[in-house]
């Protein structure tokens, strides 16, 4: 029954755990259950979400990526920068830019994967250093603080006043609402997006229908690009700044997330809904420890700690019995 | 279809041939110093079956793959389709012709639904569109009325029977139009039941006017459903032969070149203690109340249909799983078996049904994969593995099993079937074991390695090994094993001397 609206095993346990989570924190704390609180966590995991719907495109396509975190710093800076030298540009031209060199980097890792026959988190790894050393290198490890005014200006879409202050939804919100609509689009109505799935589940079966693996890998790579693009330039705008390693070290944070919601390490299994459950669950989890007074430094101990706990009672192991049995997989993901 | 009216129409079809569908000539190719295939020709006519035969590396694969458009052959060859001639045969011009190969990997999507497998040629083509999920419901469900089979359509790939992915596969090939269908052992994993079925949609394909190629190891039920056998071997061409009068022994000897004797081991009296023995074992749901012994120098067959339980208790007998009750006695001393490793030092080998991903690791070198269950006894003074007793261990096993290789530390993946599994068992047989478990050991293995696997057997069991031969071909336990257990149900029902019973009455009493 709930199948029909794509809510499989891993997307109602993750409900049912992030329904508890919220409840104990509404009866625990007098903060958590106000809009002021509600809209801030939503306006804080926007980034993540967009990078989250890019990342499910790769793992889907059967590869991983590392270094898309870093890749949006660089997007970042590199916009902001241009943008500066332009003398200011527009929100037209800064989104522009950043889906641009975004799907660039995307692009570069695609090729040393297909081209170079190179796996893909060996690849990613390596762009991963390469990325963060040439912008801290270039950059010197100095911030950008003097953002245009059009980016550094706060775009509200939606205000309402309470008693404990302005509940606020703004542009991040927004910008991952349309990524997260044209993932759908593309994993689950385009074509494009069944021929994805299919190189992640049986590459060699892909391969002999003649589906076209380059433009594929150019495809997921080049999606995640765009979409970790996109996700930096929020970023900016929303802290309002551009600093170079803000963003190391969310990538094995949003990862997490995207397999916690039951995207397969291999491929041909994941769900956008999944996606997003297992990023709110570590969201509203972090945001609930703020409340309750939890020092910062507990919260990747037990963000650690649920995803333990969450994949082996979620029954989506990756048994170590079951490796054996799946030979026909194997054989069919050598490239 | 029913069979005797089938059995009509290939009478029918013989008195007036029906119009010839694909013709080659002169096929040959070489891969590099290899000459795969040489002169070789193949004819089918529409709606005819014809199974192709021959060992494995005798050209098969190669000649699916010219005529399916993988691989051009040389200069030279003709090929008729439709009775005009074919110059670029290439993969997509193949499939516009309406050849269509099933492999026998199979080539599916898992994760995905029934119906978008059977379909997903819809989401293929120029430019990227929306996906129809409706409209492949309704083609994937007119295919499988078409074929006469029920399957859940939203059922993922994953969740089906080996049985019923090969319908969906077969399914999606008639999607694109078939008109010739290759089968590359599409029975291999199958029961007797979901053979008979698979057969029944042969002969349904044949009635409608599509041919099919159907490539076998086993001999039996190829021969019921094709009106001709064309056997290759060493990439030439031994010959087409028509079906009606071709024997089980007959092709085997075309096939391989060689004759075989057929003869059941000599009845031994036993006088040595049992190595082994095992007492009202259980372990619920698995099996039941299983009680035997195998002595040194016998060979006990253990045969039953799938899911009798011999694979779940081979593995209880490996330490692999703790029966829930019951005793197994080695050697007068009963046994504790907490894991295989246990197992393994007290003096039992298992060799697993499944080679390809269990028993072997594919990429690593023949050598490592000979001395992987032994690395603890290859370390010098030091702890530290000994370069030159690796050698001359694997250099031993090597030469005893008569193994072709081409060097020691090429991947255990470049062997043949039959190759590999004397490296599997080389790789037991240098524990020392007493007792020597073979889990169907000639799965993907052709006839004529086959032969050469049980000699070994055999001769393991002279020097006084005592071994467990587990299977489900009956010939195979028939003609080598001292005595045979019937398993069902988890239960061992009856018991049988090769000496005194018939391969007959066997079959009766198993498939009953």
């Amino acid at each position: 029954m709930l199948e029909r609206f794509g809510i499989g095993k891993t997307e109602g346990w993750l409900l049912l755990v992030i329904a508890l989570i919220c409840l104990f924190l509404s009866l625990t704390t007098d903060t958590f259950a106000t809009l002021v609180n509600i809209c801030d966590i939503l306006n804080y995991s926007s980034v993540n979400i967009i990078f989250a719907a890019g990342l499910l495109v790769v793992l889907v396509a059967g590869g991983i990526d590392i270094s898309f975190a870093v890749g949006a710093s660089v997007v970042q800076y590199l916009a902001v920068s241009l943008l500066i030298w332009m003398g200011g540009g527009n929100w037209a031209l800064g989104f522009a830019l950043a889906i641009v060199i975004g799907f660039g980097l995307g692009a570069l890792n695609a090729a040393l994967i297909y081209h170079f026959r190179i796996i893909s988190i060996i690849v990613t790894i390596a762009t991963f250093n390469l990325f963060f050393g040439l912008l801290m290198f270039f950059t010197s490890g100095v911030s950008i603080y003097d953002l245009p005014d059009w980016l550094s200006r706060r775009v509200i879409l939606f205000e309402h006043e309470t008693s404990v202050g302005w509940a606020e939804i703004t542009l991040p919100v927004l910008v991952m609402a349309v990524v997260v609509f044209a993932t759908w689009l593309l994993l689950r109505r385009l074509t494009v997006g069944r021929q994805l799935f299919a190189m992640g589940d049986n590459t060699e079966g892909a391969r002999r229908l003649g589906i076209n693996l380059g433009a594929m890998h150019y495809l997921a790579y080049g999606w995640l690009g765009g979409c970790a693009g996109l996700a930096g330039l929020m970023q900016a705008h929303y802290a309002q700044e551009v600093v170079p390693n803000a963003l190391y070290g969310r990538e094995l944070e949003v990862l997490a997330a995207v397999v916690l919601g039951g995207a397969r390490l291999g491929g041909g299994r994941g769900t956008l809904l999944g996606a997003i459950l297992g990023l709110m669950l570590i969201s509203i989890t972090q945001n609930g420890l703020n409340l309750l007074g939890i020092s910062p430094y507990a919260f990747r101990m037990i963000v650690g700690f649920i995803i333990l706990v969450a994949i082996s009672l979620s029954g989506e192991r990756m048994g170590l019995l079951s490796i054996g049995r799946r030979h026909v997989k194997a054989a069919g993901a050598s490239r | 279809m029913s069979p005797q009216r089938m059995e009509t129409a290939r009478v029918d079809a013989l008195a007036a041939p029906l119009p010839e569908l694909l013709r080659l000539e002169h096929v040959s190719k070489r891969f590099g110093g290899v000459q795969a295939l040489d002169d070789v020709a193949f004819d089918i006519r529409q709606g005819e079956v014809v199974c192709l035969a021959g060992e494995n590396g005798c050209g098969k694969s190669t000649l699916i793959k010219v005529i399916s458009g993988v691989h051009p052959p040389e200069p030279g060859a003709t090929i008729f389709f439709d009775g005009r001639p074919v110059h670029d045969l290439s993969p997509a011009r193949a499939r516009s012709l309406g050849i269509q190969v099933i492999w026998q990997d199979l080539a599916l999507f898992p994760e995905m639904s029934v119906a978008e497998n059977i379909a997903f040629e819809r989401n293929l083509g120029g430019r990227p569109h929306l996906v129809h999920y409706d409209a492949m419901r309704k083609e994937a469900a007119r295919i499988l009325e078409r074929l006469g089979v029920r399957i859940d359509l939203d059922k993922h790939v994953r969740e089906l029977s080996i049985a019923q992915r090969q319908l969906v596969a077969i399914a999606r090939a008639l999607v694109a139009d078939a008109r010739l269908v290759f089968m590359d052992e599409p029975t291999a994993s199958l029961s007797r039941a979901e053979t008979e079925a698979l057969l029944a949609i042969v002969r349904r394909l044949s009635g409608e006017g599509i041919s099919v190629v159907f490539v076998s190891h086993r001999l039996a039920e190829v021969l019921d459903v094709a009106s001709r056998v064309t056997v290759l071997r060493d990439g030439r061409l031994v010959g087409t032969f028509p079906a009606a009068g071709m024997t089980q022994a007959k092709l085997t000897e075309l096939m391989t070149g060689r004759t075989f004797d057929h003869s059941v081991r000599p009845p031994a009296e036993m006088t040595t203690p049992p190595v082994i023995g095992v007492e009202a074992l259980s372990r619920a749901g698995e099996y039941e109340d299983i009680s035997f012994e195998v002595h040194a120098g016998e060979i006990l067959g253990l045969t039953g249909r799938l899911g009798a339980g011999r694979t779940e208790l081979a593995l209880t007998l490996f330490g692999m799983t703790q029966p829930d009750s019951g005793r197994i006695v080695m050697n007068g001393r009963e046994l504790q078996l907490r894991s295989n490793r246990d197992a393994i030092d007290a003096g039992i080998a298992y060799v697993s049904e499944d080679r390809l991903s269990l028993g072997l690791v594919q990429p690593q070198s023949i050598a490592s994969n000979t001395t992987v269950a032994v690395l603890d006894r290859l370390v010098d003074r030091l702890g530290l593995l000994s370069p030159s007793r690796h050698r001359v261990l694997v250099d031993e096993w090597i030469g005893r099993l008569k193994v072709k290789i081409g060097h020691a530390n090429d991947p255990v993946s470049t062997l043949s079937g039959g190759n590999q599994q004397r490296i599997v068992l080389a790789k037991w047989l240098a524990t020392g074991p007493k007792f020597l478990i073979l889990d169907c050991p000639t799965v993907g293995v052709d006839v004529g390695a086959r032969a050469g696997i049980f000699e070994i057997v055999s001769e393991l069991a002279k020097a006084g090994m005592a071994i467990l031969l587990i299977s489900d071909e009956i010939p195979e336990v028939y003609f080598n094993a001292d005595r045979i257990l019937h398993m069902r149900d988890g239960r061992i029902v009856e018991s049988f001397v090769p000496s005194q019973t018939t391969i007959e009455r066997m079959e009766r009493a198993i498939h009953a």
